[in-house]
């Protein structure tokens, strides 16, 4: 009987199988590099109203975090301040900059300033900042050097398992609480601040939920 | 075990005691009726692919297509406007879905248990119906498939039920039942394909070159033209999609004792799933601490029940296929004898199971418990018990007697009413114990909606769908595998006319 495939049928199945592996490869490259936060999200950098620095304002003049956003120790929510408290400052410093006319308005006509927000958990989440930050969680934890941003831009990924890293270790992330706004702080390594850094989380009664319902309330 | 030694080497007494209890003679029926050869086989399986489709064949296609539809718009609906379109609210939020990917899921463990269990035992009766009835396995999987699939809610997170790793640092929960039925189902899946497929190779190979052999010959012989060509098309078609199939089969020795070993293997390999796929389904409500589902009779229960009804369905699909097709010398009396008494042994473990239920339900006297049964036999629900009990219990006990099993039609009637009845088990089993649970005030009646009914209605279409292709492109029976048990296949039978051969 005469052979029904020609001869080059031979090496199909061997190229369809490394054509198959290699798709997959690809595949799976792709999706594990362009559909993950790291990508999604990380170096999001919109452009504000107002060109405000916060290397200027948090890193040269040193100004405390709090001072403008007020509330992040009282409140789960971390306010952005208004405009009032930035006229606290401007209406003696820079009083006509043309840089500000956007901020006397608002002051002036009581509306507050569109800023862009840059950094957003979806609304099935549950984030308290007043509960991480009086428990030894820096703000540069989840938003990077700030003090160092000419614009602000999405430094780290708050993707659920970037929460979670934190949430199984905090040994690793809790720092002393009056350090907490201090972006600089450098990580002892020696024995003993990091036996402290453990007694930290055993005093407090820090146990991060795990569970679902624990942020997904 | 063969007369002709009995007779030859007995002396007088043992001869007088013989004659004095006249022992009847047991005839074993053979496989293959009236004396068929090995091409009248070949020829009669491959035909079924190679003739034109039967006019029977297009109306329940058409059918079957319609109904199939009704899935599709049932799913459609679901997604696009969320899981409150099935009827399911608190307490019952295990409705028609998990009812029916039990009972399909249920259907398929003939395939398996007649492709495995059957095989590593020897049973030669297996051969005629092993095929189509692990084609069934397949699609009957496929068909449950899609109810826990959908039941998750948001699909396109389906994958979450798989171990993959993720940006969330999450992985499945493999404390739970749920997702043992994951690995379960889709092991299951998978080897009953491998199985189905390599068993089919051989056959694949007989259509690839009974094609060849008509293209070399020349030989059409149609009424016009047209016609004629379309016949040669179809060949040549058949040519390279068997040829493809059949991995370039070339019926060597080495060949089928390579398939021989291979399916020996797989054969091993698959016997535990027949077991272990519904003792884990059982586990989705034994390991919940619910009254009615906490009983450790769940998993050897479930799984004579899925037999049951598996071999209820090998009937329904078998009969009508034997009448249309005509294969009554290949599918025997003996062979319906058989799968009769399948039915009628696991219908009994489960007529027991349903007996002992109550009987541990007053003897372990836990008052939740009692009340669950009492409950289920007397409750709101108690016209869906008496469905299943007398369609389980009752029906399995009429394959006592010869002359039921021997009537066709009738035993098709009551293969239908054992899957009838085995719905009804999960239906039972799966709302009665959430619809009254321990707290009164919050208990509910479960009602299916129009979108369950489709939903549920149209997998019976998709099923259909399915088989009638596999009728229409695949070797319904191994043909190979027939010719062994043959008589013809035992050149020592032909002295005693192939009794012996079995």
């Amino acid at each position: 009987m005469a052979n029904i495939f020609p001869k080059w049928v031979n090496t199909v199945p061997i190229k369809v199988i490394v054509a198959l592996l290699l798709i997959k490869t690809a595949i799976v490259l792709g999706i594990t590099y362009y559909f993950s936060p790291q990508y999604t999200r990380v170096g999001y950098a919109p452009t504000q109203p107002v060109a405000f620095s916060h290397e200027f304002h948090a890193g040269t003049l040193e100004i405390d975090c709090r001072y403008c956003h007020t509330f992040v120790e009282q409140s789960g929510h971390s306010n952005v301040p208004g405009t009032n408290v930035c006229m606290s400052c401007h209406s003696m410093v820079l009083k006509d900059d043309a840089r500000l006319a956007t901020v006397r308005q608002s002051y002036d006509s009581g509306e507050p300033i569109p800023w862009v927000r840059v950094h957003k958990v979806p609304d099935y989440v549950y984030f308290n900042h007043a509960v991480h930050v009086n428990r030894g969680i820096s703000c540069v934890e989840c938003h990077g050097k700030v003090d160092e941003m000419e614009v602000v831009y999405h430094a780290k990924q708050l993707s659920m398992g970037f929460c979670l890293e934190c949430h199984r270790n905090p040994e690793d992330y809790i720092r002393p609480v009056e350090e907490v706004y201090n972006l600089d702080w450098e990580r002892p390594t020696d024995p003993g601040a990091v036996k402290e850094i453990e007694e930290f989380v055993h005093d407090w009664g820090v146990n991060p939920p795990q569970s679902c319902s624990g942020c997904h309330r | 075990m063969s007369s002709d030694t009995t007779n030859n080497s007995i002396d007088a007494g043992q001869q007088a005691l013989l004659d004095k209890v006249a022992p009847a003679t047991l005839e074993e029926q053979v496989l293959v009726t009236n004396n068929r050869d090995f091409s009248w086989v070949t020829n009669k399986i491959c035909r079924i692919v190679e003739s034109n489709a039967p006019n029977w064949w297009w109306v329940c296609m058409s059918v079957a297509l319609v109904t199939a539809s009704f899935t599709l718009m049932g799913l459609i609906w679901l997604v696009s406007t969320g899981v409150g379109v099935w009827g399911l609210a608190n307490p019952i939020n295990w409705g028609w879905a998990i009812v029916n990917f039990v009972f399909w899921i249920g259907i398929g463990h003939a395939g398996t248990l007649i492709s495995a269990i059957l095989c590593l035992l020897k049973q030669g009766w297996r051969t005629s119906i092993n095929r189509a009835a692990e084609a069934m396995t397949i699609f009957a999987v496929v068909c449950a498939g899609i109810f826990p699939l959908f039941h998750v809610g948001r699909v396109w997170f389906a994958w979450w039920l798989f171990p993959l790793p993720n940006a969330n640092l999450i992985w499945p929960q493999f404390r739970s039942p749920l997702e043992w039925d994951v690995f379960a189902v889709s092991t299951y899946g998978t080897v009953s394909v491998l199985f189905w497929y390599m068993g089919m190779i051989p056959d694949l190979g007989v259509l690839r070159d009974r094609a060849v052999q008509r293209l070399s010959a020349g030989v059409y012989e149609e009424t016009s033209k047209l016609r004629e060509s379309m016949a040669r098309y179809a060949d040549v078609f058949r040519k390279y999609f068997y040829g493809i199939l059949a991995m370039g089969w070339r019926n060597a020795g080495n060949h089928w004792r390579n398939y021989e070993m291979a399916y020996l293997l797989l054969a091993g390999l698959s016997t535990p799933l027949v077991l272990s796929v519904h003792t884990i389904v059982s586990f989705d409500f034994a390991v919940a601490v619910l009254p009615g589902w906490h009983t450790t009779i769940f998993p050897p229960y479930f799984v004579a029940g899925a037999i049951f009804s598996g071999f209820g369905m090998v009937l329904t699909l078998m009969l009508p296929l034997r009448a249309l097709y005509g294969l009554h010398d290949l599918i025997t009396q003996r062979h319906i004898d058989n799968m009769c008494k399948i039915c009628l042994g696991t219908g009994s473990i489960v007529g027991y199971a349903y007996i002992m239920e109550f009987f541990i339900a007053w003897y372990g006297a836990n008052p939740y418990e009692s009340f669950a049964f009492i409950n289920r036999a007397f409750g709101q629900y108690s016209w869906a018990y008496y469905i299943m009990f007398s369609c389980n219990v009752f029906t399995p006990q009429l394959f006592w007697f010869k002359a039921v099993r021997e009537n066709a039609s009738l035993v098709w009637i009551m293969s239908i009413l054992i899957n009838v009845g085995m719905w009804f088990e999960r239906f039972v089993i799966t709302v009665t114990s959430l619809a009254n649970d321990f707290l009164p005030s919050s208990w509910g009646y479960y009602s299916p909606t129009i979108v369950d009914i489709f939903t549920f209605a149209g997998t019976f279409g998709l099923f259909s769908t399915l088989f009638l292709m596999f009728l229409r492109f695949l070797p319904l029976m191994p043909i190979g595998e027939i010719k062994f048990v043959m008589p013809q296949a035992d050149p020592h039978g032909h002295s005693d006319d192939g009794k012996e051969s079995q």
